[in-house]
């Protein structure tokens, strides 16, 4: 078996236990698709398949869960997720100029992630820090009260790491 | 039951506890309007066409979700429930394909049939549209995501019903679809090609793949011998296409409109429903007494083939290798009758009127091309037919009364109640019994096997033999039945499964019935009757007596179940995976 079989027979290992764990609870499914992105990364069809085997939902009822949600993702996302936050707050104190200006730092649209898999750009509903707008996160460090001209700085940051 | 007291616009009506305001008001003789509702399978109170004031509530309710209390009072004909239903009725409608000109479901349109109902003269909201492509892939079914209206009837009917869910909800907002994963085509997913989903779409956004042209062009090509032979389901289901009541038999009428289409022979699948009791039953028999395969499981279903070749693989040995009955019928068309006629079976085509859609691919298989050519060419639905039969002009009502061409015309009472849940089973049961005891049954209506329960048992006494039987129809029963039989819980000699529920006569193929009706009837209880009808008014209700099948097997085939009845009639089936 090579090595990115193995890897990938340990990562569906530890879905299983996952499954068990909430198998017989109400309202598995939430629960096992959290942690099956954080396992595999995103819930790619292999991944959904699985979970619908094991579960007994279809398919199409997982798939729905996962694009209703905007933090699954069927795709796998950079190292590091920008999340620029569009909630009310957010937008009227300038978002979109914050937006717009990690397109231009980045060259990525929205959704996207860059070639080299550092960097996925996302537009995020609400993040719930509205005192501190605007707001963007990066994977999990708050960036508030924003200006466009310091995105760049926080770019190069993460870059250089 | 507790009974309790309402009034619905000021009518007293008495309904059970728990009753629904929207059928509390139907007690009041009035007629509240639905569009995502469908009775029984999609009750979700999500389309906002049916609220009602409620005295004392806050806000209007949802009637079709909305369980009145005693002593309650509703009104629903009140000008802020009119404004709400109409304005929601026009934000549907704003983002809505609007082609209606060019749409197969004009005026058998539920959304049109609102639209007028409620009044809308102008377009208020023009809302953004996705222009998504048309998913035609499917040889059975078509999607056209820019008709949908997300009321879910489909994917409600799918999952719960059918239990496969291939269609669901995806996205959110306005990016909201109802399709397949991953923007697969439906053609690529484990859909069964049942077409249930279809039947519940209240607009155009699914419907079968439209093949008449190819039957035109067929009918108009002098070089060719066409040949259509009707499913015994279609009789009793087409005169609702004309305006004919539901379970009015239009057998006669069927075939003079057929001949007049130009079909050169009109034959009875019918016939060769008795063919494959012929070849079935002694299969069965050839397993019960050689200890092959049991439970034998019948294999007359499409929609229950793919099912069982995506979902229970491991039950494809139990499934009887009789080709379904058109297919056997093509096989015997190119093959005998051609012979018999001298035709080049490459001249010949066969068209067969289904009350299906996943014949459609059945057709296609390239394993049911007995002579070298495929056994049928052309799978037409019950609402194909009808469209053809409206285009060239005639009424069905007011055609004579004529009969199928001789030979392959000729069919019993048994091949004809194949059309409803249970009627395999029986028709196999009325030949079996006689071949094993020599005997004729005592009384051939087998009332354990008729009905619409979703599993049926029977115990027939075949001399020594017990023989247990089990019938399921819509794939959700089968699921339960083969789960059973999995687990050892249950043991079984004989299996009939159709993938529809009730049947035939209410196939994915067969005449829409209307949200409305479904309150009102139940189109597996009235078709099925009136196959039961037909059935006791033919002079031959077994198959094993059809005189044509008889002279069939003199004349070519030898026995059943011989080396040329399994070169033509018989088949195998394929694994498939699941996504």
């Amino acid at each position: 078996m090579s090595a990115i079989d193995l890897e990938n027979q340990e990562k569906f290992q530890q879905l299983q236990k996952v499954i068990d764990e909430w198998k017989d609870k109400e309202g598995p499914l939430m629960p096992v698709l959290h942690s099956a992105q954080e396992i595999f990364g995103c819930l790619s069809l292999d991944v959904q398949k699985y979970i619908s085997k094991e579960l007994d939902i279809p398919v199409s009822d997982i798939y729905g869960v996962a694009t209703f949600y905007s933090q699954f993702t069927l795709k796998p996302k950079g190292k590091y997720r920008i999340g620029v936050c569009m909630g009310t707050a957010c937008y009227v104190k300038g978002a979109q100029a914050i937006l717009d200006e990690l397109k231009k730092v980045l060259d990525l649209e929205v959704g996207e992630t860059s070639d080299d898999g550092l960097f996925t750009l996302d537009a995020t509903r609400c993040l719930g820090a509205c005192g501190l707008a605007p707001i963007m996160m990066i994977n999990d460090d708050v960036y508030g009260r924003l200006k466009p001209e310091d995105v760049k700085g926080i770019i190069d940051k993460y870059r250089d790491k | 039951m507790d009974m309790i007291k309402v009034k619905i616009d000021g009518i007293e009506v008495e309904v059970p506890a728990g009753t629904t305001a929207l059928e509390a008001a139907r007690k009041a003789n009035i007629d509240i309007p639905t569009l995502c509702y469908l009775k029984d399978i999609n009750e979700i109170g999500a389309c906002r066409m049916c609220l009602v004031e409620v005295e004392g509530a806050r806000n209007l309710q949802a009637s079709c979700v909305f369980p009145v209390a005693d002593g309650m009072s509703i009104k629903t004909n009140t000008p802020k429930v009119r404004a709400a239903r109409k304005l929601s009725l026009e934000l549907i409608l704003s983002n809505h394909d609007r082609k209606c000109l060019t749409c197969v479901r004009s005026q058998d349109c539920e959304l049109q049939d609102l639209s007028k109902r409620l009044g809308v003269d102008d377009i208020r909201f023009d809302g953004e549209r996705h222009d998504k492509p048309v998913d035609s892939f499917s040889p059975s079914i078509v999607r056209d995501p820019n008709k949908c209206i997300l009321c879910r009837r489909c994917v409600s009917v799918c999952r719960n019903v059918q239990g496969i869910g291939v269609i669901g909800a995806t996205e959110r907002g306005f990016a909201t679809m109802v399709e397949p994963v991953f923007n697969m085509s439906i053609n690529d997913v484990p859909c069964i090609n049942c077409g249930q989903c279809i039947i519940a779409c209240p607009v155009g956004a699914l419907r079968e793949k439209d093949d008449i042209e190819k039957v035109w062009d067929a009918l108009n090509n002098s070089n060719l011998h066409v040949v259509v032979q009707t499913a015994p389901a279609v009789r009793v289901a087409l005169g609702e296409e004309f305006g004919m009541e539901m379970g009015t038999r239009v057998t006669g009428k069927m075939a003079a409109a057929l001949r007049r289409l130009g079909f050169d022979r009109v034959f009875d699948t019918d016939f060769a429903a008795d063919l494959t009791i012929m070849e079935e039953g002694h299969e069965l028999l050839g397993r019960l007494q050689g200890g092959g395969k049991l439970p034998m499981i019948t294999s007359c279903s499409p929609g229950w083939i793919k099912y069982c070749e995506h979902y229970y693989p491991e039950f494809l040995d139990n499934l009887s290798t009789c080709k379904s009955p058109h297919e056997m019928m093509g096989a015997i068309i190119k093959s005998y009758y051609a012979e018999k006629n001298g035709w080049d079976p490459a001249n010949v085509f066969v068209v067969s009127i289904m009350p299906c859609t996943a014949k459609k691919f059945e057709a296609q298989r390239p394993e049911l091309s007995a002579v070298g050519h495929p056994d049928v060419d052309v799978v037409l639905t019950t609402r194909e037919l009808a469209r053809m039969i409206k285009e060239a002009g005639m009424d069905l009502a007011t055609l004579p009364d004529e009969e199928f061409d001789p030979a392959l015309g000729d069919s019993t009472g048994a091949g004809v109640i194949f059309g409803a849940t249970g009627g395999v089973m029986e028709a196999a049961l009325r030949t079996v019994h006689e071949i094993v005891t020599g005997e004729p049954m005592e009384n051939l209506e087998v009332h354990a096997v008729r009905g619409i329960e979703g599993v049926k048992e029977a115990e027939i006494q075949l001399g020594d033999l017990t023989l247990r039987a089990a019938i399921a129809h819509g794939t959700a029963n089968a699921k339960a039945l083969l789960e059973q039989v999995k687990s050892g819980e249950k043991e079984y000699h004989f299996i009939e499964i159709m993938g529809c529920p009730g049947g035939c006569v209410t196939g994915g193929g067969q005449p829409i019935v209307k949200a409305k009706t479904y309150m009102e009837m139940d189109p597996k209880v009235v078709r099925a009757k009136a196959i039961y009808d037909e059935d006791r008014d033919l002079p031959i209700r077994k198959s094993h007596e059809n005189p044509s099948v008889i002279k069939l097997y003199d004349e070519y085939l030898g026995e059943p179940n011989s080396e040329k009845a399994h070169d033509l009639l018989h088949t195998h089936y394929t694994r498939r995976s699941v996504y």
